[in-house]
């Protein structure tokens, strides 16, 4: 049993939380927060007040990266590891920190103070090197501020009273087009749809051919009807900004600049399929900016733009509850956020059927990107051929890019879409650039001879990501990394991902450990060709993306890694022998073996 | 009969029980027969210590040491095609079991930790082969062109496979035949 | 009341079927058999080992997920569906640890059975040795997680039908993990019993009855003489024991 303290405060939670179990993720994020860990009787109470089975609680707490079944210390820091932040020097002040706090990387500290891990991209690309620290986000990060940072540890200080100029975050907005440079005033878009009426609103809607900003470019129009004729009366809208793919960051800009837009944009969205319950899914990694939208909503509320009877418009009732995510980018699948937004593990659904008619709770729902639903308040205000005369036929209006990397100034840039990828390169300040890999992990390397290609759904197609990389960079490592990820990230449902990855992962290693043949390079192939085929999810179907780059448009990078054009053992042999030394204390040329078969 | 000259056969048991061999043996008289289309090299049943030259190496048991290692490698060397001869060489089998285990603590508890090994020593000798930290397949060291597994595959088994190699048909070993205990 | 049968084609042989039935389901009752290992016919598809992969006009579905069509070419029981089915099981045996010599449920283990009739001679790739305690605690059952699939028979038993939700699944990718409903972590401080269906369900080795382990002599199991295309078509459940 919990001590009387945890014990009120497991209930305060549960009350805050209604006691509905599609909360048990908000409530095992709070206690997360609140406790700094999930002791085994904490989450025993917990189901208990949920009236939920112990495991499907222990279940869930044990599938979001940033919550703990164990102590993780009193300070919980977390370096990205994407291949952006790998070029930042992430690992080199990572491995300063752990030497001044005298700690192995993954493991809590001696005195129980501290750990230090890594963790996946938190959308920090742009800001120079970045943590998370107790969840909260720090940037500009050198050697000088870490030590700085391990002396407040140290001291026991808490991470609220660290400086705040140590959390600025800049919305570097490098380019700003239709979106950024709207100046839109809250309510603005929403008067002019509610004078267009539903009909006439989806009828703008649909001249616009907007399509979703999320990656997969579905035209937003056509799920929005879908959702208004789907049975059911209590639909849904939901904002998806679990901005996870590696590399992006444009939504984290949007959040922060144009939340008003955003909210309206979901709004909008009621006003189309007659929703009256919203949710933004913010990705734990952004758990910053909660207090801004917060009170973002509230002034919504206040100016009549949220709430009952919006804008004075009789039956027009909707509102918006923010929900955090805890560390998993599966959750930016659709399906996936649904379960997560139940309260259950980010596991993708099976389709059919589609949220448009079975969603969060079996209830219609429209999920939408952030920037889809922020680019809807343009339609509303400018019109649906407006915005349609913007772009290229197939992809209409503009593109917000995060772009990071090798490159002079990175940042959010927008652009109409069909810009050509050398544009961009040239606008960022890129000088030598070997590779551009274009939508994030998932997405496509790009080669020198493919930078005449444009951005746009019918030739390269992005959810925003735009990492640049020069010669002094080797594309098999940004493959590696991206395999790394993906092995990291997969929730395990289906056998071609959960255990593909992991083995995909393990060549990629051996091959950076000088111990590939050609013979892995048909393995790897085949890999490949199973997850794409096989998996369940867009996850496992795009995971050896990177890899599949690299071997047809970098073969070189790959091929110089090969020890031997024929065989090499799966693990390194001499290392097999190195426990056995230690206890006989031998180190004569029989303890050892070569991974080379000539030289046994 | 063909003038053909006969195939060279190698066999060797690594991290095994020689039970495949002993099935091996369960082909009766049929290995008469056989006899006449090859001719055994270094193996158990010839009691000869090193491998030549040789059209087929079949290796019983999983790798569980540094010789392990070199015979293998020596196996691979020297034979055309390698097969790996039940469930020990295609999976680690049984001694593959010890995995979660850490060789250290294996080697600790055997010489050190009992009672009556007070002052005692972990052998340090050269001639003693050193423990891999873990038993892996056959296929996980070297190459290896086929597999038939079992616990142990059948003397009808091998009878089957060994012909359908020698012949030259690809070997196929389908249900019922085939199993894995 | 039904609407005519409609048919697809499975191998370019045509397979009758009624609004809302999936593809496996049309062609098992048309007396064909797709391979699976976490499909039941007692409980919704699950979709998660893609055993059942087929191709359809070109892109690979879930039979057992995927709403039959009519005049839809499928292609199940062909070199290169066999051929990946092939390599899901050879991950799901490098995956855990599994020794069919040492297990209780060798010759009745279905994935052990599907290995034998796609033919699979080698696990091929490198192997996990996964470290996965077992628990005995119970007096009538043994976990042995080593043989696990994640196919979520058990969980779906015990929620669905026993009403008792003894099992869940925790952490995720390659550490997944089954998990009971006891705070100790222990089946025994659960009120399991060896009569819930879900202890009689899982399809490996994983959930065993304590005292009758090789009971059946070699031969006489299930999938001894008669491979499993022919058991899971004839029992009743769909499945042998």
């Amino acid at each position: 049993m919990p001590d009387p303290q945890t014990a009120s405060l497991v209930d305060e939670i549960l009350a805050r939380g209604e006691r509905r179990p599609e909360r048990l993720l908000q409530m095992l994020v709070q206690l997360q927060e609140a406790l700094g860990y999930l002791p085994a009787d904490v989450l025993t109470v917990l189901a208990k007040g949920l009236g939920l089975p112990r495991a499907r609680v222990e279940g869930v707490a044990g599938f979001y990266s940033f919550l703990h079944l164990a102590p993780v210390g009193r300070y919980r820091v977390l370096f990205p590891d994407n291949i952006i932040d790998r070029m930042l020097g992430t690992p080199g002040l990572m491995d300063r920190m752990c030497r001044n706090l005298w700690l192995e990387p993954g493991h809590v500290s001696e005195d129980g103070v501290a750990s230090v891990d890594t963790t996946s991209c938190i959308g920090m690309g742009d800001q120079g090197p970045s943590m998370l620290v107790n969840g909260h986000t720090l940037t500009g990060i050198d050697d000088a501020r870490i030590d700085a940072i391990c002396d407040r540890i140290r001291a026991g200080e808490p991470v609220g009273a660290w400086p705040a100029e140590w959390f600025r975050v800049e919305d570097n907005i490098r380019r700003a087009d239709l979106l950024l440079d709207a100046r839109l005033a809250p309510g603005e878009a929403l008067a002019a749809a509610i004078a267009l009426g539903r009909e006439g609103w989806l009828e703008q809607m649909h001249r616009s051919n907007l399509r979703g900003r999320g990656g997969a470019g579905f035209t937003t129009a056509v799920k929005w009807l879908a959702c208004r004729d789907a049975a059911g009366a209590d639909k849904v809208v939901v904002c998806n900004a679990d901005e996870g793919e590696p590399g992006t960051f444009k939504d984290r800009v949007l959040l922060t600049r144009l939340a008003d837009a955003v909210f309206e944009g979901m709004t909008l969205a009621a006003w189309a399929v007659g929703a009256q319950q919203g949710f933004l899914y913010l990705r734990g990694e952004y758990r910053y900016l909660v207090e801004a939208l917060e009170s973002t909503l509230e002034a919504r509320r206040s100016a009549g733009l949220l709430g009952h009877c919006i804008h004075g418009c009789q039956g027009f009732d909707f509102d918006i509850e923010i929900r955090l995510g805890a560390g998993a980018y599966v959750c930016g699948e659709e399906t996936a956020l649904l379960e997560s937004l139940e309260g259950k593990r980010g596991t993708p659904r099976i389709r059919p059927p589609f949220p448009v008619t079975h969603g969060y709770l079996g209830r219609p729902t429209v999920v939408n990107n952030v920037e889809t639903l922020a680019k809807t308040c343009l339609i509303a205000r400018d019109g649906g051929e407006w915005f349609a005369s913007h772009g290229t036929a197939q992809s209409t209006g503009t593109k917000l890019l995060s772009v990071s990397g090798d490159v002079a100034r990175p940042g959010v840039y927008e652009y109409p879409f069909g810009v050509p990828v050398e544009r961009v390169l040239r606008d960022a300040g890129a000088e030598d650039t070997l590779a551009v890999q274009v939508g994030g992990a998932a997405g496509i390397m790009l080669a020198g001879y493919e930078f005449g290609r444009h951005i746009a759904f019918e030739d390269v197609p992005t959810a925003g990501a735009f990492m640049v990389f020069d010669a002094r960079r080797d594309p098999f490592e940004v493959a590696r990394n991206f395999v790394h990820f993906f092995a990291h990230e997969s929730c395990g449902f289906c056998t071609p991902c959960r255990v593909g990855t992991g083995l995909l992962k393990g060549y990629m290693d051996k091959l950076a450990d000088g111990n590939g043949a050609y013979r892995d390079l048909a393995d790897i192939e085949w890999l490949d060709r199973l997850l794409k085929n096989a998996s369940h999810c867009g996850l496992g179907s795009s995971a050896p993306n990177p890899v599949i780059d690299v071997l047809q448009k970098f073969r070189p990078a790959i091929e110089r890694r090969l020890r031997s054009a024929d065989f090499q053992p799966a693990f390194d042999l001499d290392k097999a022998l190195e426990r056995a030394r230690q206890m006989t204390g031998r180190d004569d040329a029989e303890a050892h073996l070569s991974n080379s078969p000539e030289h046994s | 009969m063909s003038d053909a000259p006969k195939l060279k056969v190698a066999t060797v048991s690594l991290a095994g029980c020689f039970g495949c061999h002993m099935s091996f043996l369960d082909m009766d008289e049929r290995i008469l027969g056989l006899l006449e289309r090859i001719e055994f090299d270094r193996s158990p049943l010839t009691d000869i210590k090193t491998v030549g030259r040789c059209d087929i190496g079949l290796i019983e048991g999983g790798v569980c040491n540094a010789e392990n290692v070199h015979v293998l490698r020596e196996f691979r060397r020297q034979c055309h095609t390698l097969v790996a001869l039940g469930a020990c060489a295609v999976n680690g089998g049984l001694p593959a079991q010890r995995n979660h285990l850490d060789v250290g603590q294996c080697l600790q508890a055997v010489y050190l930790s009992r009672q009556g090994l007070e002052g005692g020593r972990v052998p340090d000798d050269p001639e003693l082969p050193l423990p891999l930290d873990k038993v892996h397949p056959v296929h996980e060291v070297v190459r290896v062109d086929y597999f038939l597994p079992g616990c142990p595959p059948s003397g009808d088994v091998i009878f089957k496979f060994l012909s359908d190699l020698i012949t030259g048909r690809t070997p196929r070993i389908s249900h019922p035949a085939l199993h894995y205990d | 009341m039904r609407d005519t049968p409609q048919t697809f084609l499975l191998d370019g042989v045509p397979v009758p079927f009624h609004e809302g039935q999936t593809i496996l389901e049309a062609a098992r009752a048309a007396g064909r058999y797709i391979p699976h290992l976490c499909w039941h016919p007692d409980f919704p598809p699950h979709g998660s080992c893609k055993l059942c992969i087929v191709k359809v006009g070109g892109r690979h579905v879930s039979s057992c997920a995927m709403p039959a069509r009519a005049g839809a070419e499928v292609e199940s029981d062909t070199p290169e569906m066999n051929g990946e089915r092939r390599a899901l099981l050879q991950m799901l045996f490098v995956e855990g640890n599994h020794f069919c010599p040492s297990c209780e449920k060798s010759g009745h283990c279905q994935l052990q059975a599907l290995a034998y009739d796609l033919e699979m001679m080698t696990p091929r790739f490198n192997h996990f040795y996964p470290d996965r305690p077992v628990d005995a605690s119970h007096p009538d059952v043994l976990l042995d997680f080593n043989r696990c699939i994640y196919c979520e028979l058990c969980v779906r038993a015990s929620r669905d039908k026993d009403g008792k939700s003894i099992f869940a699944l925790t952490n995720r990718g390659i550490h997944k993990h089954l998990v009971v409903n006891a705070e100790s972590g222990r089946l025994g401080d659960t009120d399991f019993s060896g009569d819930d269906l879900a202890a009689n369900i899982c399809p490996v080795g994983v959930i065993l009855r304590k005292r009758v382990g090789f009971a059946v002599p070699i031969g006489s199991r299930t999938y001894d003489a008669t491979p499993i295309r022919v058991v899971a078509m004839q029992s009743e459940d769909g499945e042998g024991a």
